[in-house]
């Protein structure tokens, strides 16, 4: 990837978002449904690879961060009623302030403790919806997406609009991280994360650059969090659970950790996780205990397995770390 | 007057609980420089281990050392399978830093979905025979049970036997030393590796004591120790992470911050308070108050 | 019944630490490795003491191979190796970091016996049991180490610079318990140093090595004597 243009990225991306977009319509409404949730999942889990895979930062607390550009998104349409896709950027806008005031704090803070202290946030946070009435409280906030644009027809389903929807902002936004990953930022995050006594030496103002990849991961988090509660069509705590936030770290560690490509292929393993056990819990005859922790299971088992075996992630042939 | 004491009352209760979750996360991270966030998944498993056992023997006070030893042997089992392994695997990888705060989650997420599983996701009462109503005082009833009771001096205990065995026996002099100078240590004859799996047994059981003592206050299910293990953290980064006393103190200390927040600022921000004492305490004294500042440099 | 080193070879990386090195020292002898900084004298004791994985080649004690092996089984061999750096434990006291010495013995009256010959030996350490180690000097650290390592009983004693960073006067008191330990203990001992002079009063051979190979070996006078020799490695 590093000689190609950004115009042949773009056309590349395009390409391959036309062809998903035209495959969408061969497919049953569930399938569209999950297709929507691979492109927000592989939009979170590239947050946490620019985040980690770049700068070096870790984060347990993006699930968190989600919340907050969903909250936001919901919030500034139910308000001021405006059109979602402009609510999308204030969902994304609002977790990306949040994010540089975070990321204030986290430029000054080694591994554990930021691990610990976004742990704390991811718990911490999604909990205020209850204690705060313009919030929601547990049943949380609607979210109304409107309907199918006309111009697409009567049969074009909601799910499948959203996964156009969702598409189209993957595809921004990993056209727009790729690109940025290629410029001196990228290099100076990889610099910062290999070695941040040799990159401060170098001249290369750490603390601003671990500022601004958190402030960038948060953006793209919140995104992901306002196109998450187009979908579910709703914001509620539980939709932004501790567990989320370990699933998008589990999706980052099987993409690779520094790899961008292999956040679709993370987030593909995560949504199809579910499907799988559910598969086999039903072949089994399993009970609503199993049906419902099976997933967590294997991500867990998944996720404990990479690190051992694969501690550098699976080998991604295309979008690999230069 | 009266309210003031009751803060206080209720803020040393949960700040005994809180200390015993941050002695487990600073034992662990004196062994072996790892915060250890799958402490609440090993102390809700062995809490609901202490279930079964009450379950089937009827005694609560007979099903704690049945958690307690559930408990150290899942985090010595934790350590020798997983974190020791990987320590070896992943030195001198990229992700060296990063992959024990990952592979601590993933035993956490897998054991509390175990969990689920076994036990289901539904509220499940632990209870001891203490009463859970507060004393009443003349006409006044304190929001001090006799189970609160229990959790302090049960904290109590546990702090004392970890004191004496680290200040006057010779496993507590190799956890020191192995703790400090592994290398050192190891050049002395102490089996360092087995001294960390003790370690971690020894927070194993810590954390099984705080989530058998706390449950029958509230209710038992994969994920109720989540916040425990948020405030365990923020009390040992209080303490300095470093420091045993540290640990203690750092609960105790933000027991009664909670419940001074709870009681004079109300409810609304008990979950954020957590987030925002932490993120204080790092910002301001981030070598905590017990801890020096080169302790932060691992 | 000696220690044995035969093509010993150590990797650190990509870099050639130790290459090809052969040696022997016999029962009961001081034998003073002599060799600039970076000529591979730690590595050599990291690797006899099972604290640094060796790629190629054997060494044995006594006839069994001590390669492989981990450091805290060595010890119980009776292979006790005080890394370089005055090697205490500052968060200890000194009563404690004597106490680790013995930690894995049985034999707890020996223990004390061991303990008790130490604390004659160093006084000064008998006067500071119960400050922290960290309240010592340079010097009494030193000594610190090495009564640690004599409670262990040791056959053979791996030591790694001795009097870095110390006063002259000082030195030659670490020196000269080191000599007399060894006299009275019987004890083999694997002296690193830079400061050749002081290694090679007390030493009954010395072995040049260079670039991780020997590069010269006789009795400590006649290095002493050797004029290309002090030029080379002793500095005047």
């Amino acid at each position: 990837m590093k000689h190609k243009s950004p115009i042949r990225r773009l056309a590349i991306l395009l390409f391959i978002g036309a062809l998903l977009i035209a495959a969408s319509g061969r497919v049953d409404q569930l399938r569209a449904y999950q297709g929507a949730q691979v492109a927000i999942f592989a939009i979170a889990i590239s947050a946490i690879v620019l985040l980690t895979g770049y700068s070096g930062q870790i984060s347990l607390g993006h699930g968190a961060l989600m919340a907050v550009g969903g909250y936001a998104a919901v919030l500034s349409r139910t308000h001021w009623n405006i059109p979602y896709p402009l609510s999308f950027i204030i969902g994304s806008a609002v977790a990306g302030v949040f994010g540089f005031l975070l990321g204030i704090a986290a430029a000054r803070l080694k591994g554990p403790y930021l691990a610990g202290t976004t742990l704390a946030l991811a718990v911490g946070l999604p909990s205020l919806a209850n204690q705060f009435h313009v919030l929601g409280g547990e049943q949380g906030l609607t979210f109304d997406a409107g309907n199918v644009p006309s111009w697409l027809g009567s049969d074009f389903s909601q799910y499948r609009w959203f996964f156009v929807v969702t598409v189209i902002a993957a595809i921004a936004v990993f056209w727009l991280l790729r690109n940025l990953l290629s410029t001196r930022y990228g290099r100076r995050w990889r610099a910062i994360r290999s070695n941040p006594t040799a990159a401060a030496l170098a001249g290369i103002n750490v603390g601003r650059a671990k500022v601004l990849a958190f402030t960038l991961s948060s953006t793209v988090a919140g995104l992901a969090g306002s196109l998450f509660a187009m979908l579910l069509g709703l914001v509620a705590p539980l939709a932004f659970t501790l567990t989320l936030s370990f699933t998008l770290v589990t999706g980052a560690v099987l993409a690779g950790v520094s790899n961008l490509g292999g956040s679709i292929v993370g987030a593909v393993v995560l949504v199809s996780i579910p499907e799988l056990s559910n598969a086999a819990a039903s072949h089994f005859g399993g009970s609503d205990k199993v049906t419902a922790n099976l997933p967590g299971v294997i991500t867990s088992v998944l996720l404990i397995a990479t690190v051992l075996f694969i501690p550098n992630g699976p080998k991604m042939p295309k979008l690999s770390r230069q | 007057m009266q309210i003031f004491i009751n803060t206080i009352l209720v803020g040393l209760s949960s700040g005994a609980i809180y200390s015993l979750m941050s002695l487990a996360l600073v034992l662990v991270w004196r062994s072996t420089r790892v915060v250890n966030f799958a402490a609440a998944g090993q102390a809700i498993l062995s809490t609901y281990i202490g279930y079964e056992a009450m379950s089937s023997m009827h005694n609560y006070w007979l099903s704690l050392p049945v958690a307690i030893l559930a408990g150290a042997g899942i985090s010595a089992l934790v350590e020798a399978l997983v974190m020791r392994p990987l320590a070896k695997r992943s030195k001198g990888t990229p992700v060296e830093a990063i992959a024990p705060v990952i592979a601590t989650l993933g035993v956490l997420g897998g054991i509390r979905s175990l969990a689920g599983l076994i036990w289901g996701n539904n509220f499940i009462q632990y209870t001891s025979p203490l009463s859970s109503k507060g004393y009443t005082i003349g006409q006044t009833t304190i929001p001090f049970s006799p189970q609160n009771a229990a959790i302090v001096i049960g904290a109590v205990v546990v702090m004392a036997m970890f004191a004496a065995i680290f200040k006057f026996t010779r496993l507590g002099l190799a956890l020191r030393a192995a703790s400090f100078q592994p290398e050192i240590s190891r050049l002395a004859g102490v089996r360092v590796d087995r001294i960390r799996t003790i370690g971690w047994a020894f927070a194993g059981a810590a954390g099984a004591v705080a989530g058998a003592l706390v449950t029958p206050t509230s209710y038992l299910s994969p994920n109720s120790l989540d916040l425990l293990l948020v405030s365990g953290f923020v009390a040992a980064v209080i303490g300095g992470l470093e420091s045993l006393i540290g640990a203690v103190v750092g609960g105790v200390v933000l027991g009664l911050g909670f419940a001074f927040i709870l009681q004079y600022i109300g409810t609304s921000v008990t979950f954020s308070a957590a987030f925002i004492i932490l993120v204080i305490v790092l910002l301001i004294r981030p070598q905590g108050i017990f801890g020096r500042r080169s302790g932060r440099e691992a | 019944m000696t220690l044995k080193v035969e093509q010993l070879h150590v990797q650190h990386g990509a870099i050639t630490a130790i290459e090809d090195l052969t040696f022997t020292i016999n029962e009961g002898e001081l034998v003073t490795i002599i060799g600039s900084n970076g000529a591979g004298k730690t590595t050599l004791l990291r690797a006899l003491s099972g604290l640094l994985p060796v790629s190629a080649g054997s060494a044995s004690w006594k006839g069994e191979s001590i390669l492989g092996k981990r450091p805290e089984d060595l010890v119980r061999r009776g292979i006790v190796h005080v890394s370089e750096g005055k090697a205490v434990i500052p968060e200890l006291t000194v009563a404690e970091n004597l106490e680790l010495g013995g930690i894995w013995r049985k034999d707890k009256s020996d223990v004390a016996a061991a303990t008790a010959e130490v604390l004659e030996l160093f006084p000064r350490l008998g006067e500071r049991l119960k400050q922290g180690a960290d309240t010592l000097s340079g010097g009494e650290r030193q000594m610190l180490a090495i009564g640690r390592s004599i409670i262990a009983r040791p056959q053979l004693l791996l030591l790694d610079e001795p009097s870095l960073g110390l006063a002259p006067l000082i030195i030659e008191q670490i020196f000269a318990a080191i000599d007399a330990l060894r006299h009275r203990l019987g004890l083999t001992v694997v002296l690193v140093e830079q400061n050749a002079m002081s290694a090679l009063s007390i030493a009954d051979r010395g072995i040049i090595i260079n670039l991780g190979r020997v590069v010269g070996s006789g009795s400590a006078q006649a290095l002493l004597n050797d004029p290309a020799l002090r030029s080379a490695y002793l500095g005047y």
